[in-house]
């Protein structure tokens, strides 16, 4: 099993009754409710966490892209990566991802990623979404039924540039380059693990099988309504003839760890909450910009989640409803251990984003229920893939030999 | 009116409307498509030959994976046009319909015979921006829409019953895919910079607007006017964006006498 704490970097300064006031977190969240001298004590504080995480053995640590996003503030995941691949030197860098379809030209991301992985010593796992259409469609005005054609040949050009070894000219219908030739080029050969999140698309699925890329999915509402999507992954896998090693698969997972069951809803709740009533606030209008998903997908039962009650649901939910119905796993180490393992091996997934920051949670907080992870559930759940041990083909390989620039910087521990 | 099929020479199978006689006049519908009863088209069918084709992933009409940007839309409107054998025909475009109609008259001015645009996007005016279609609630729609909303909501949807789940599945998908094909030409901004070669038209114009539109407000149709070498701009009262639909009698009188 691969562990990655995961930051979304949430802004936790949000009004109590921002629902009431504003009707969405993402897109037009009006950008006065953001303070860049608060900002800059919590972008701190956010790296510092996921430099924490390395310090407790976590195999990864990742981010991921947002635009005009009150719960995701990383405009740029890349700029946090490097600085994280400068202070640490163990985690793999995982960065889920740059939304390809969005650069001009898209050779920027093949650069990047590359100095990333450069930078890192062969660390980077690279990730290459469609991007949400609040991102790329509202905030970054791509045509919708033109997103995932962009996406494609933005894909084509990042592959060639780091598999090819000559200057080579590229006749795109969207991007047209003379001499593409990138410099530097990734240490991972022929690239870096290529990781594709989605929210279930059947074209995504294909997309990743064609290309032996790891599918993830990065849902909020926790296992059980996660399954059947993962199911009819599964289902394609096996239908493509392709093995089922659970390293095709990862999974993102809101945890909360304390002593007792009981501690963990006195210590979290409020900021689960926060999360689900605030963070989660987003115009239905955003959602689902027509073309942006394809006739196929809508057809094959998509329309179910839209007409599911679980959106109008989140504002209400209950620390017990949360717990119940798995959206969340939280409690003692025990009760986390077991759902976890129950998790695992339902999603059938090798890789689990562990999202631990909620919302406004302080960093103390944060940071015990990591350790306790950490230190109490993670070493159990290591070996729960026995038969796929061997299996790295979704984990970086870095440089043996590699510079640890972070031995030269205070301690990690806590500084409250 | 009679359906008939028709194939472009670039293969898209488009399904047309087709009714009376005397000169040819096409009716290129907007982004909502052509509803199931479309009262404007017989009004006009009584003086002219009208053919109102339906775009390429509207209904059963296909060769919409074909069209990506404007010129497609564009040469796809004269493809038409070519496949019904047509000589100088009149252009009638509706909302998006008429966007395309307009840069149809830019492309190849000599090619038709009187241009009209009523309620036409294409233009774009900062201080009064066009909603953001692709945003809407479904519900919102015919307050933007229509001078008199409720009467409205029940042409947009055809009397569709909302708490019949899958009826209301299958018109979200009909609109996804009406709308996706759209956005092609409309997304984000519905301006693809058919103002700096709107000086190319010859084709005396008619710009019709409901007085009420909400949705591309008749401030819109006096930059038309403006920008168009030759035109002239009527208003129609008690009606919205949705004008043809709203007020046939007074829409397909002002084209009549345009038209002559």
């Amino acid at each position: 099993m691969k562990f990655t704490w995961f930051n979304l970097m949430p802004w936790p300064y949000l009004p109590d009754d921002f629902r009431q006031r504003y009707r969405s977190v993402w897109v037009d969240i009006p950008s006065t409710l953001y303070d860049p001298r608060k900002g800059h004590f919590l972008y701190h504080e956010y790296m510092d966490q996921l430099e924490y995480a390395d310090a407790l053995g976590f195999d990864g640590i990742g981010v991921n892209e947002h635009h005009q996003n009150g719960y995701g503030l990383m405009p740029s995941p890349n700029l946090i990566a490097s600085s994280l691949a400068r202070r640490t030197s163990r985690a793999a860098i995982c960065v889920i991802g740059n939304s390809i379809a969005l650069y001009n030209p898209p050779i920027r991301v093949a650069e990047e990623f590359a100095m990333l992985d450069v930078i890192s010593g062969g660390r980077l796992i690279a990730g290459f979404p469609v991007g949400t259409p609040m991102d790329t469609n509202f905030c970054y005005g791509q045509i919708p039924a033109i997103t995932r054609d962009k996406y494609r040949e933005a894909h084509e050009l990042i592959m060639r540039a780091w598999h090819e070894n000559e200057p080579f000219a590229f006749d795109g219908k969207y991007t047209q380059l003379r001499y593409v030739n990138c410099w530097p080029k990734p240490i991972q050969q022929p690239n870096p693990p290529i990781y594709i999140p989605g929210g279930g698309s059947i074209e995504t699925w294909d997309f990743c099988l064609d290309y032996d890329y790891n599918y993830s999915y990065l849902s909020f509402t926790g296992y059980k309504r996660g399954k059947d999507l993962m199911d009819g992954y599964w289902d394609r896998v096996a239908k493509r003839g392709k093995d089922e090693s659970p390293y095709r698969g990862a999974f993102a997972q809101i945890i909360c760890v304390a002593e007792t069951d009981r501690e963990a809803e006195d210590l979290y709740s409020e900021h689960v909450r926060y999360f689900f009533n605030r963070c989660l606030h987003v115009y239905p209008g955003f959602a689902d910009p027509p073309g942006y998903r394809t006739i196929k997908t809508l057809k094959s039962g998509f329309l179910s989640q839209l007409t599911e009650d679980a959106m109008n649901r989140f504002p209400t939910l209950t620390w017990k409803e949360l717990v119940d119905e798995r959206f969340i796993i939280a409690g003692s180490p025990a009760t986390v251990r077991q759902q976890m393992e129950e998790m695992i091996k339902g999603l059938h997934v090798g890789h689990v984003f562990c999202l631990f920051h909620n919302g406004n949670m302080p960093d103390w907080k944060t940071r015990q229920s990591s350790k306790l992870f950490a230190d109490k559930v993670m070493p159990h759940l290591r070996n729960m893939w026995p038969e796929w041990l061997q299996d790295n083909r979704w984990w970086p390989a870095p440089l043996e030999e590699r510079v640890h620039p972070e031995d030269s910087l205070p301690s990690l521990e806590g500084k409250r | 009116m009679t359906e008939k099929w028709i194939e472009t020479k670039r293969g898209a199978n488009v399904r047309v409307l087709d009714a009376g006689s005397g000169a040819p006049l096409v009716f290129l519908h907007g982004a909502g498509g052509l509803f199931a009863d479309n009262p404007f088209l017989d009004l006009l069918a009584k003086r002219y030959r009208v053919l109102a084709p339906e775009w390429p992933g509207y209904g059963d009409s296909t060769g919409d994976e074909q069209l990506d940007d404007m010129l497609d839309f564009t040469l796809h409107g004269w493809d038409v046009v070519s496949a019904l054998g047509l000589t100088r025909p009149h252009l009638v475009g509706h909302s998006m319909g008429g966007m395309i109609a307009a840069e149809m008259a830019c492309l190849a001015p000599n090619d038709l015979g009187k241009l009209v645009l009523v309620g036409a996007a294409g233009l774009w005016i900062p201080e009064q921006p066009i909603a953001d279609l692709f945003a809407l609630l479904p519900f919102e729609f015919a307050q933007l829409l229509f001078h008199d909303p409720i009467a409205g909501a029940t042409m947009l949807t055809g009397g569709l019953d909302f708490t019949n789940l899958q009826a209301v599945a299958d018109f979200y998908i009909g609109n996804a895919k009406r709308m996706g094909v759209a956005g092609k030409i409309l997304y984000p901004i519905p301006n693809r910079g058919v103002a700096r070669r709107l000086y190319r038209v010859t084709a005396e114009t008619l710009v019709l607007w409901g007085s009420s539109d909400q949705l591309i407000p008749p401030v819109y149709a006096e930059k038309w006017k403006r920008l168009l070498p030759n035109a002239r701009a009527v208003q129609i009262d008690n009606a919205g964006h949705m004008l043809p639909y709203e007020r046939p009698d007074a829409f397909a009188a002002e084209v009549s006498t345009f038209l002559g």
